[in-house]
């Protein structure tokens, strides 16, 4: 056992942040640390950089084209891209689809989809919630009829991230509704442009809008664009929400959070001094850093049992109920910061370029509106309630 | 709304309290104060002086020999007792079984029980919980059978609270093991002298000795000794669980420990200081007094419908649930007052008034039994968890 | 002891009932949050014809010689229906100081004509250092011939694009934190040299942040005593403190009802969901925790007329705890119960969140008034 990084591994982490510095673009990074929303080009341009350095897929092995990282290059690779501010990479094509293609897919699929993932030039987005089926996925209903080579799907998704930015949605239909519910599903591929596609916006408690319904009416889907064999969609499912909880447990952009918390502490004022003077409140960020402390090592565990061969089971969700639940205690924490000037609501200091000063020190505007947003965390992906409920039965065998 | 006492309640406390100062033994008010184990005697002295007075039964009306207190005496009734260091009243017979008499059993059930409990000459503790029905009560097992005018009893309670200094039991038995689990359960009156009976302690973590098993070897009872109907023991139950949960939040209880949970916090120092003076220290007291605070409040609030003719319902479990959480906060907040002197195990006081010297403060050797022991709070008198099925149930209608 | 209402309040209860009832349903709600000013006339003027402006007040100042028991169940429905009207900064804050520090001219001018809708106040404390500290103030009133000129920053203050006049808390002696050297200034809202910023909350509510700019007033426009503002400010803000509590409780009550509403409804897995313990026992949580801040909200209404100013501050501040505890915990269980529908704006149950969460952190947040009753409580 050993905590130290190697040589070669601290030379990684070097080249990996002088690529950070030479690419993000500086307007991008201030929003990160300003805590405003990103648009479409801050993620494009950044994602497409990361590509044509063949980093956008870290997580894929060598042979799909990804850049083969170890375990320890991986988790570097994460903290150091958190550590520079730059946005998260978005999951839907690298980590979700990506490696449900490599792992399900025909060698056709392969060569039509992989490139486009790897490269950034094609965005994805997930269509897998609907309004009857959220913690009960195996529920949903959308339906599609094969028709000679072609599905034709009717039905809704919602909850879609960026169904406004992307090109292809990934979507779980149902193919045989006599079927039990889990097997009668299928994983279709869906081009967003084809006729029959609509999205509709839904707006957040925070004004935001990055997510959306999105309704099939007789959308025609070729028989090529289906994953895997008709009625074992289910087992993709499986595959990648598993993938999902891995991630979801963002503990760089935590650590980051806890970086700014305390600088945050440093300039808003206390009784003539600074917050971060007083100890009810340093106290605060100091449980939240041992928290954040706590994930780390527990996903380093994970990761140690990756890179000896295993797979991670279902203990990882446990991750995924205190990585949200950090999550939202920074967010909470930096709004109790910012005390009485969490109270003004200024939207264009959170989603537009604008020069003008915001009320309150800089970081004030997002607060709110972040507490607000980041109550989603404990939700998505599979609630706190599912994944415990996973751990319940798969770990602990209750 | 008025939260002040009239000119009649005022005198009423006055008289309460002159009566507890005159009336209450100072060796019994030392244990009392110093948070010491009472013995069977102590408890007898004071019930006693108070059964001579008429207000050992406090909360019985008028015409079962009780004082007919409104609820507003009542409260300062409990009040005044608590804050003269008086013992609590041991609830087995005053708050249980007298009220299951006098509501369901014969004008010659009263005549026989009723005096001894008014007077506590007579000492009764509950059969209820069995090794295989705890939480859920209904699936008890001890078995009575008809046999001309006896029961023939056999079967086994636990958690039989003080069972070791009682003369008579009263029981949850089987009469019909072939209806409804609800619906073939009797309530019977035992005399704890009657042949087969036997009581084994358990010795809980503390090292005390509460509670018991008692054992059911071919008991007979009298029919005679039968409240209500055959079969109809589970009305009974429920009357009296009911009537338990309303006074089990121990508000004037929890009052006086707060206060002496302050005094020990004067008394120790921490860099040269009183603890107290420990800003975090003394806002973990502060939140507890707050937490008290609301508790008191929302009992005042049901006193006041009972006053105006309402009946407690099922949301005095709540009372319940926040009472036993916050007894053990206290005690939790107690021993971490003390700090390092709580380690020290000196049974001999804590359980046999010795007059060895203590180690460390007077006050110190107590502190983690009473906080091992207090983990109780929330598992007695039906668990936290039970509660809350009652009042999913019964007021939330799910 | 007594904690039931009178035939009188019990009327007052089903009044407010009724104009929340009529006035707010969530659609309309959403309506009156998006117009300009953020709220309607004519519901003012409907709160003043119901008597609802002057309740609070002696009937020697106009009012109706009610008192916060009074508010507190005008607040409660207001906090149901989430009341966008400026009765808080209007009545409470700058009428409740009017009532208590105003000479008898002051009165008649500001105070009758606001228990008649005719007048609107806001009241301007905050400054971009002060926090919670309701005595770190730096805006300077200086003497200037009979009467005085302001200089200096304000910010969040409630109702001030619409104020007819905004109260003002100035530095007259002292620096920094000191409480002695305080001084209220009743200023006209449109007074020269006011320079306003406006914008709405988080919660749809309509506030600013203003610029003074050697404001001049007159001698008349004094509040009070020169130099001994500070202990008005603090008493009205302890009366604010209780009223917003009563306000958190109707939140309380309304998304409880809300989200037990859901989770029979909602179905996943073939059942109600909220046939699944671990939500029933959150529900009873919720259930529990409005119930404690109810309590605590009766306790500090009774109290916060008592002669003692101590037992005063101990009972808004613990309810101000107690509030802020309860209101996060069914805030955030409501959104969670309610799943992805939770964090959408489209649900009343975000709005009442977002106000829940709003009222924890004015006039200091639950961390804040927990330090202050610690240290209420250790010096009495």
């Amino acid at each position: 056992m050993d905590l130290a990084l190697k040589p070669d591994h601290q030379t990684f982490a070097d080249e990996i942040r002088a690529f950070t510095r030479g690419n993000l673009s500086p307007a991008t990074k201030a929003k990160t640390f300003s805590g405003k929303h990103y648009d479409r080009d801050d993620h494009v341009h950044w994602q497409k950089a990361l590509g044509r350095q063949g980093w956008l897929a870290y997580t894929w092995p060598k042979k799909y084209g990804g850049p083969g990282f170890d375990v320890t290059q991986r988790f570097l690779f994460e903290n150091v891209l958190a550590e520079e501010g730059a946005p998260r990479i978005i999951p839907f094509g690298v980590k979700m689809v990506g490696p449900v293609i490599y792992t399900f897919g025909t060698d056709e699929q392969k060569e039509r989809f992989l490139p486009g993932i790897r490269t950034s030039k094609v965005s994805w987005c997930q269509g897998y919630s609907e309004p009857g089926a959220g913690s009960d996925l195996a529920n949903l209903r959308t339906r599609a009829v094969r028709e000679g080579d072609h599905y034709v799907v009717n039905g809704q998704k919602t909850w879609t991230s960026f169904a406004h930015w992307a090109d292809w949605i990934f979507c779980l239909v149902r193919t045989d509704p006599a079927a039990k519910p889990q097997e009668g599903i299928s994983f279709l591929l869906i081009d967003m442009k084809t006729p029959g596609v609509t999205v509709r916006p839904i707006t957040m408690l925070d004004g935001a809008h990055h997510v959306n319904d999105v309704f099939f009416d007789n959308v025609k889907v070729p028989v090529t664009n289906r994953i895997g064999k008709e009625g074992e969609g289910w087992t993709c499912a499986k595959f990648l929400l598993a993938n999902e909880r891995l991630g979801i447990a963002e503990v760089p952009a935590s650590k980051r959070g806890v970086r700014s918390l305390r600088d945050i502490a440093q300039v808003e004022p206390l009784n003539g001094g600074r917050l971060a003077d007083d100890p009810a409140f340093a106290a605060q960020i100091a449980d939240i850093d041992l928290q954040v402390q706590a994930l780390e090592m527990s996903e380093l565990r994970v990761l140690s049992t990756m890179a000896m061969g295993g797979a991670p089971g279902p203990e990882v969700s446990t991750l995924k109920i205190r990585g949200s639940e950090i999550q939202q205690r920074i967010a909470e924490l930096a709004m109790e910061a910012v005390g009485e000037y969490a109270q003004p609501y200024q939207p264009g200091m959170l989603f537009q370029d604008t020069n003008e000063t915001p009320v309150g020190l800089d970081h004030a505007p997002p607060a709110a509106p972040r507490y607000f947003n980041f109550r989603k965390t404990s939700i998505y992906g599979g609630s706190n309630e599912i994944q415990k409920n996973i751990v319940s039965k798969m770990v602990l065998g209750l | 709304m008025d939260l002040a006492f009239t000119a009649d309640e005022q005198k009423f406390a006055a008289d309460v309290r002159a009566f507890v100062r005159a009336n209450l033994a100072p060796d019994i008010r030392d244990k009392v104060k110093n948070g010491k184990h009472l013995i069977r005697d102590d408890y007898m002295r004071w019930q006693q002086a108070l059964g001579r007075q008429g207000w050992l039964v406090y909360t019985w009306p008028k015409k079962h020999g009780g004082p007919g207190f409104t609820p507003a005496q009542r409260y300062i009734f409990e009040n005044v007792c608590a804050e003269e260091y008086a013992p609590g009243i041991i609830p087995f017979g005053t708050k249980m079984v007298g009220p299951v008499i006098y509501t369901f059993g014969t004008d010659e059930q009263k005549t026989k029980f009723l005096p001894a409990i008014r007077e506590s000459t007579v000492w009764w503790c509950q059969g209820y919980s069995e090794p295989g029905s705890g939480s859920d009560l209904a699936s008890l097992r001890t078995r009575a059978e008809r046999r001309g005018d006896h029961y023939v009893v056999n079967g086994s309670k636990t958690w039989n609270t003080m069972g070791h200094w009682a003369d008579w039991i009263f029981c949850l038995v089987r009469t019909d093991p072939k209806a409804k689990p609800q619906e073939g359960i009797s309530f019977l009156l035992i005399d704890m002298k009657t042949p087969g009976i036997t009581v084994k302690p358990i010795i809980m973590m503390d090292g005390g000795h509460e509670v018991n098993e008692v054992f059911f070897d071919n008991v007979e009872v009298p029919v005679a000794n039968l409240v209500g109907k055959e079969n109809g023991g589970w009305t009974c139950a429920k009357f009296l669980l009911a009537n338990e949960r309303l006074g089990i939040a121990a508000v004037p209880q929890s009052k006086r420990g707060v206060e002496a949970l302050k005094g020990i916090a004067r008394a120790e120092h921490e860099d040269g200081k009183p603890l107290i003076e420990n800003q975090a220290f003394a806002e973990k007291i502060a939140d507890l007094e707050i937490q008290v605070t609301a508790l008191e409040y929302t009992e005042l609030r049901v006193l006041s419908q009972m006053a105006h003719g309402g009946q407690p319902g099922p949301e005095v479990s709540g009372l319940k649930i926040r009472g036993s959480e916050i007894q053990q906060r206290i005690t939790e907040l107690t021993m971490e007052a003390v700090g390092e002197y709580a380690a020290p195990y000196l049974p001999s006081l804590v359980w046999h008034g010795s007059n060895e010297e203590p180690v460390g403060p007077a006050y110190a050797h107590q502190a983690a039994p009473r906080y091992f022991n207090t983990r109780k709070t929330t598992i007695y008198g039906g668990s936290n968890e039970i509660q809350k099925g009652i009042i999913s149930k019964m007021v939330l209608g799910l | 002891m007594d904690l039931s209402l009178s035939d009188e309040q019990k009327q007052l209860q089903e009044a407010a009932e009724r104009f929340v009832r009529d006035k707010y349903p969530f659609d309309s709600r959403r309506k009156i949050a998006a117009t300009d000013r953020g709220w309607l006339p004519e519901n003012w003027a409907q709160m003043a014809e119901l008597g609802w402006l002057g309740m609070a007040f002696s009937e020697e100042d106009g009012g109706y010689g009610g008192g916060p028991i009074e508010t507190m169940i005008v607040m409660e429905q207001f906090g149901k229906g989430l009341v966008l009207e400026p009765f808080v900064p209007t009545v409470v804050l700058g009428g409740g100081m009017i009532g208590r520090a105003g000479s008898k001219a002051q009165k008649e001018a500001l105070l009758a004509p606001m228990i008649e809708g005719k007048k609107q106040f806001a009241f301007a404390w905050l400054e971009r250092q002060s926090r919670y500290n309701l005595a770190d103030v730096s805006l300077k009133a200086t003497k200037e011939g009979n009467g005085w000129s302001l200089s200096g920053h304000k910010g969040v203050v409630y109702n001030a694009p619409v104020a007819d006049n905004i109260i003002v808390l100035a530095r007259t002696a002292g620096a920094g934190r000191e409480q002695k050297g305080l001084t209220l200034f009743v200023v006209d809202g449109k007074a020269k040299g006011i320079t306003r910023r406006d914008y709405p909350t988080q919660d749809a509510f309509r506030a600013s942040e203003l610029t003074f700019d050697k404001v001049s007033v007159g001698a008349d426009a004094l509040l009070g005593k020169v130099d001994e503002g500070f202990a008005v400010v603090e008493e009205a803000v302890d009366r604010t403190i209780v009223a917003l509590c009563a306000e958190a409780t109707g939140c309380m009550d309304a998304i409880n009802a809300a989200t037990l509403e859901y989770i029979k409804t909602r179905k996943q897995f073939g059942v109600p969901i909220g046939k699944f313990q671990v939500l029933q026992h959150r529900m009873v949580d919720c259930f529990t925790n409005a119930q404690e801040a109810r309590s605590m909200t009766l306790m500090a209404t009774l109290k916060i007329d008592d002669k003692d100013p101590i037992v005063r501050a101990k009972a808004a501040s613990g309810a101000k705890v107690q509030i802020g505890k309860s209101g996060k915990f069914c805030g955030q269980s409501a959104v969670q119960m309610h799943g992805g529908m939770g964090v959408t704006d489209e649900l009343s149950v975000s709005h009442y969140f977002k106000r829940l969460t709003m009222i924890d952190l004015m006039f200091g947040n639950q961390q804040h008034h927990l330090t202050r009753y610690s240290n209420l409580a250790m010096a009495a």
